[in-house]
């Protein structure tokens, strides 16, 4: 199978993932354990394949993203491609830690993105801060290694290069 | 920012969210089976049951709108000799949701009826109890509502008991709106139903918005505290009614209008 198309496929399932509904009897609250799945599938990519997966590739999820959830256009757009120029200037560096450390990377560059979002969001919008935003990259950072993993095992079984 | 304060990428928004249709219905896939399997496991009784009750139900309404028909031609008759403009009924589509904004702050639905349909922006959305919201974007063939809860929404209503005017603004919680400038010294009760005042021509007059909760008038405050309970269900549901008015047809030159302004 051509490797565009699975690569393709895992940013259609974050996608869907990211905008599956939660049972309506859930707390509001439950939204914000949601990871940030797309921009780990983003973050894995960029990682295994830099030459292959850039911000241009970051730019057009980054635009689907924004139809998807109905935020401003370019919003995500411009937040993914900042995700993807970081994890590509240091991803030399980042196949060289162990997974826990990734995580703490990963951590930083979730909360990063919330937090240009909330920006964006706010210079637009009533948005309030709420400490909750902090959420959902503690809970990226946790799923990390099983995204990693994951993903590596994909890569590897249709042999993605 | 070319986004929020032109509408240029309308048409860039429309067709892209076309594209990532078939994610949204992806998405709805896990609750829609699950509410099938609910239909397809019940039993027998249960449904035999269920169909008696709606059978109950429907005639009821049946009589109730028979004798709707004749109070809204008598009141159209008593309006001609009044000389004021007659009013004009609505037709309503019934429209499935099939996706919920992740974002808890944000409080936008989107629903299984788009430009193939018929939908424009602007179109007010109600469903069995109430007024819901709004069509702010519209694609090929789904449409992202924006309900009266979300904290930049805010409908013109009146109180059905006095005819006063009022604002509700959303809270940001489905579990009420706030109205916006009351006097301490306004004619309002807790208990009082209010309904679309039909000014600013975006939603049609009449239909039920919310009921009032609370009233504390504030010393000291020029205006009193007041909140209401949304009549429709904002948070449950899983269909919605589009209406189209006869008289308030689409028109080019409000398509773009700020939905952040009315």
């Amino acid at each position: 199978m051509s490797s565009q198309l699975i690569i393709a496929s895992t940013f259609l399932l974050a996608m869907i993932l990211s905008v599956v509904s939660l049972p309506q009897s859930a707390p509001i609250e439950v939204a914000y354990v949601r990871p940030e799945w797309i921009t780990l599938v983003l973050i894995y990519w960029v990682i295994a394949l830099p030459k292959r997966i850039g911000m241009r590739i970051a730019w057009i999820i980054g635009m689907l993203t924004d139809v998807l959830l109905g935020s401003l256009l370019g919003q995500h757009a411009l937040i993914y491609m900042l995700v993807a120029y970081i994890s590509y200037t240091l991803y030399q560096r980042l196949r060289m830690m162990s997974i826990w450390q990734q995580s703490l990377f990963v951590f930083v560059i979730i909360l990063l993105s919330q937090i240009l979002n909330f920006w964006a969001v706010r210079i637009t919008g009533v948005v309030e801060w709420t400490s909750w935003y902090f959420l959902p990259s503690v809970i990226s950072s946790l799923m990390w290694p099983w995204i990693f993993m994951s993903l590596r095992s994909v890569r590897r079984r249709f042999n993605v290069i | 920012m070319v986004d929020h304060w032109t509408s240029w990428l309308e048409l860039v928004r429309a067709s892209l969210t076309t594209v990532v249709t078939p994610v949204i219905v992806a998405a709805d896939f896990p609750a829609k089976t699950l509410e099938y399997l609910s239909v397809a496991t019940s039993t027998r009784k249960a449904l035999i049951q269920e169909i008696t009750r709606l059978d109950q139900t429907h005639l009821l309404l049946r009589a109730q709108t028979q004798k709707m028909r004749a109070l809204t031609a008598e009141n159209n008759r008593l309006r001609i000799l009044l000389g004021s403009a007659e009013k004009s009924q609505d037709n309503v589509v019934v429209a499935e949701l099939i996706g919920i904004d992740p974002d808890p702050k944000t409080h936008e639905v989107i629903i299984d009826k788009g430009a193939v349909n018929g939908t424009f922006i602007g179109q007010s959305i109600l469903d069995a109890q109430g007024l819901m919201g709004q069509v702010i974007s519209v694609s090929r063939y789904t449409s992202r509502v924006l309900l009266i809860s979300d904290p930049s929404h805010s409908v013109p209503v009146q109180v059905a008991r006095s005819n006063l005017r009022l604002v509700a603004q959303g809270s940001g919680a489905t579990s009420h709106l706030n109205l916006m400038f009351v006097q301490n010294s306004a004619d309002i009760l807790a208990g009082d139903l209010l309904i679309s005042s039909g000014l600013g021509g975006r939603f049609p007059a009449g239909y039920p918005v919310a009921i009032v909760n609370k009233f504390e008038s504030q010393l000291g405050n020029p205006f009193a505290f007041v909140t209401a309970v949304p009549s429709a269900l904002l948070d449950r549901g899983r269909y919605v009614l589009l209406v189209f008015t006869e008289d308030n047809q689409y028109s080019p030159s409000e398509k773009f209008y700020d939905k952040n302004l009315d």
